[in-house]
């Protein structure tokens, strides 16, 4: 099997190496409500994910899963910026992205799959959800594909005047694609209120991104477009919770767009359930162990314990409540219904029948 | 001296053989250093030639394939490979129109001899952005030669002649294709611009063409056919661009009938293409020509739907007999 290994210094310094000491994190400017609101939701995504990983095994959902187990924090922090008028874009590992908007479990677990009451009616599946309702305007498996859909969200937003912004999730891969660099260029000169949300995992795929990239920090590219930016720990969800916050607000109020790049790293593969394995190369277990050490879960569970915000009580429950929400989701999800055959002429048109 | 080698072995070999022949062949594209991207067909390349040879590059098909076509105008015989040919479409510029345009805009003083190579990967219910087969619009781009290997021989000789050819290349292969397994001979370096469709089947009751994957499907529904008592010819396109359909013309003057098999889409496709050259050729049929095709519909990912998007051997059959069934 082929190892791909590379070593070097990191721009972004200690964001980068789990092994670093860490901080406790902040919770002291967020009420219980909410602090338990960003619980609910971590537990949610994990258990979610972990989920579909299961309906992936048994050979149930056939397309690619890609799971963002370990990212949870940059979408629950993010979200916690947002509003009902917000218009939010994901990519291929978007389950979190839908879900840290409210999204429900059933219909995720639905689109996975490609059953009718789905995100997407079952026409889509894991890669491509779903959810108006909730701001969701759309995820899709083409990388960067969605960037400068938000930047058009940030000009709808900039004529309606009501304070709207466009937002998109992405990967530090997609950072490659030229689209990234023209959108955040038109954004930063139109001054557009557009919120652009790095996840940067340090790896595309297979490869760590010192084999793709002169530099890790992905933040430097908003320096060459003039754009704000934040590179924060992609692990704490407060301090995603508040640099997102930071960069909405100005934008919100015309400071133009943001750059929120939050450094994290997913546990399982490129694709699919398993750990040890990126698209067949060898994953280091040592990164993935050191990493494990810094999950947004128990680092959030230990600081709202420490705070008396919660007790180890309130939390088991909590957590077998969002377990019991995941399994009886699934249950129904298999037993659902999949989309008529005539879905596949009716819907090439929007609004009915294709000849 | 034949060996026994798969459709994934057979372009590997390919590969190696260009590469220990031709210092000015190099590969660029995703995924050359994993072994899942391009499934077994250039399977430790980069260990062999050098990693500095068989480039695995940052996500951007754009510059990738921009700069493979720049090697190719400074000496380099560059393959640029995308694993996907749906993520290709994000660099159509510099395939339509820097490539392809090179020649005929500069008075036929310069062409990239590049190759783009391209892979259809379908099925697996992994929908509309990762299951294209977009090989007929890119042979309606004169000045870009497209070529599709049905064959195991094919897959290792097409590309062979492809990265050999001084215009620019596009080289389609499928990954429902790569289990086909044939004894292949040695190599024979042979010019792509004398590389044409060819008859893999004589028959005399109707034309079956396909290209890449169809042709299989074509070559199966054959052999059903014939214990049906009906004797299909199967003749597989090879070059989609410039397309000679003289054999195809000569087939159908002789069977009377024609059915055009395309695992593209059906407007403005391929089977249309060919039904539409034999009709400019040929007065009379003995029945409409038919053409077997996706629906003009994106791929769906759910399962029952998935199940009746692809066109398989059987449906190819049932338009054989809707041709006999008119009057003979
Ligand atoms: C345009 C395009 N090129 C290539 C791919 C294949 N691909 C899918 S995900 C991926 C990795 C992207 O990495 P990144 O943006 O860092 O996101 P991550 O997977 O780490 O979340 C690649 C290369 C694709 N889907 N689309
Ligand atoms: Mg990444």
């Amino acid at each position: 099997m082929t190892d791909v290994s590379v070593t070097r210094a990191s721009d972004l310094g200690g964001l980068a190496n789990p092994a670093r000491p860490l901080s406790p994190i902040d919770v002291g400017a967020y009420d219980d409500a909410t602090l338990r609101h960003f619980l609910t939701l971590l537990f949610r995504i994990r258990f979610a994910e972990e989920k579909v990983g299961e309906l992936v095994e048994r050979g149930l959902a056939k397309a690619p899963c890609h799971l963002g187990i370990g990212q949870e924090a940059v979408a629950v922090g993010v979200s916690a910026a947002l509003n009902a008028r917000d218009r939010v874009f994901g990519g291929h590992r978007s389950h979190s992205h839908y879900l840290a908007l409210g999204g429900d479990v059933y219909k995720l677990l639905a689109e996975v799959l490609g059953k009718l009451d789905g995100t997407s009616r079952g026409m889509g599946g894991s890669m491509h959800l779903y959810g108006r309702e909730l701001g969701f305007y759309g995820s899709v498996p083409l990388v960067g594909a969605t960037i400068p859909l938000a930047v058009g969200a940030g000009i709808a937003a900039q004529m309606e005047g009501q304070g709207a912004v466009g937002v998109c999730y992405f990967g530090d891969g997609a950072t490659e694609e030229g689209v990234f660099h023209e959108s955040m260029n038109l954004a930063s000169a139109m001054r557009l209120p557009v919120l652009f949300v790095c996840e940067n995992n340090l790896f595309s795929s297979h490869l760590d991104i010192n084999l793709r990239q002169p530099s890790d920090r992905i933040g430097r590219y908003g320096d060459a477009h003039v754009v704000n930016t934040r590179s924060v720990d992609g692990n704490d969800t407060v301090a995603v919770a508040k640099a997102a916050n930071e960069l909405v607000t100005h934008a919100r109020n015309g400071g133009g767009p943001g750059l929120l790049e939050a450094v994290t790293f997913r546990h399982r593969g490129h694709v699919g359930p398993k750990e040890d394995i990126d698209v067949g190369v060898r994953r280091r277990q040592s990164d993935i162990d050191a990493w494990k050490r810094v999950d947004p879960i128990p680092r959030l569970i230990s600081a709202l314990r420490d705070a008396n915000r919660m007790t180890a009580g309130e939390i088991a429950q909590l957590e077998q409540s969002v377990r019991k929400e995941i399994d009886e989701a699934a249950t129904r999800a298999e037993a659902a219904a999949y989309p008529e055959e005539r879905a596949l002429l009716d819907l090439v048109y929007i609004g009915g029948a294709s000849k | 001296m034949t060996v026994r080698a798969t459709y994934g072995e057979a372009i590997r070999l390919g590969f190696e053989y260009l590469m220990e022949r031709y210092s000015n062949v190099f590969c660029i594209g995703q995924g050359l250093w994993s072994p899942w991207y391009v499934g077994n067909s250039m399977t430790d390349l980069d260990h062999k030639f050098g990693r500095h040879r068989v480039i695995d590059t940052p996500v951007s098909e754009l510059a990738c394939t921009g700069a493979a076509v720049g090697a190719s105008l400074c000496g380099y015989r560059a393959i640029v490979i995308h694993p996907r040919m749906d993520f290709m479409v994000l660099a159509a510029d510099p395939i339509i129109n820097q490539a392809a345009k090179w020649s005929h805009m500069l008075g036929g003083q310069a062409a990239p001899a590049v190759t783009v190579r391209a892979i259809i990967n379908r099925g697996g219910e992994q929908g509309a952005q990762h299951s294209q087969a977009l090989h007929s619009w890119f042979a309606h781009i004169p000045g870009l030669r497209v070529v599709m290997p049905a064959t195991v021989q094919d897959a290792r000789d097409l590309l062979i002649s492809a990265v050999l050819c001084d215009d620019p290349v596009m080289y389609i292969d499928d990954r429902w294709l790569y289990d086909l397994s044939e004894d292949l001979p040695d190599v024979v370096e042979r010019d792509l611009r004398s590389e044409k469709p060819r008859v893999l089947r004589s028959g005399k009751d109707v034309t079956l063409v396909g290209s890449s994957y169809s042709t299989l499907l074509c070559q199966q529904a054959a052999v059903e056919l014939e214990k049906q008592g009906i004797d299909a010819e199967v003749i597989d396109l090879r070059v989609l661009n410039p397309l000679d359909t003289t054999s195809v013309v000569e087939s159908v003057a002789k069977t009377g009938r024609l059915v055009a098999v395309d695992g593209g889409w059906r407007t403005a496709g391929l089977a249309g293409e060919v039904i539409a050259r034999v009709s400019e050729s040929l007065g009379r049929f003995k029945s409409r020509p038919i053409r077997v095709t996706l629906p003009d519909a994106p791929a769906p990912t759910s399962k029952p739907l998935e199940a009746i998007y692809y066109p398989d051997s059987q449906r190819v059959i049932e338009a054989v007999q809707e041709t006999l069934a008119v009057a003979r």
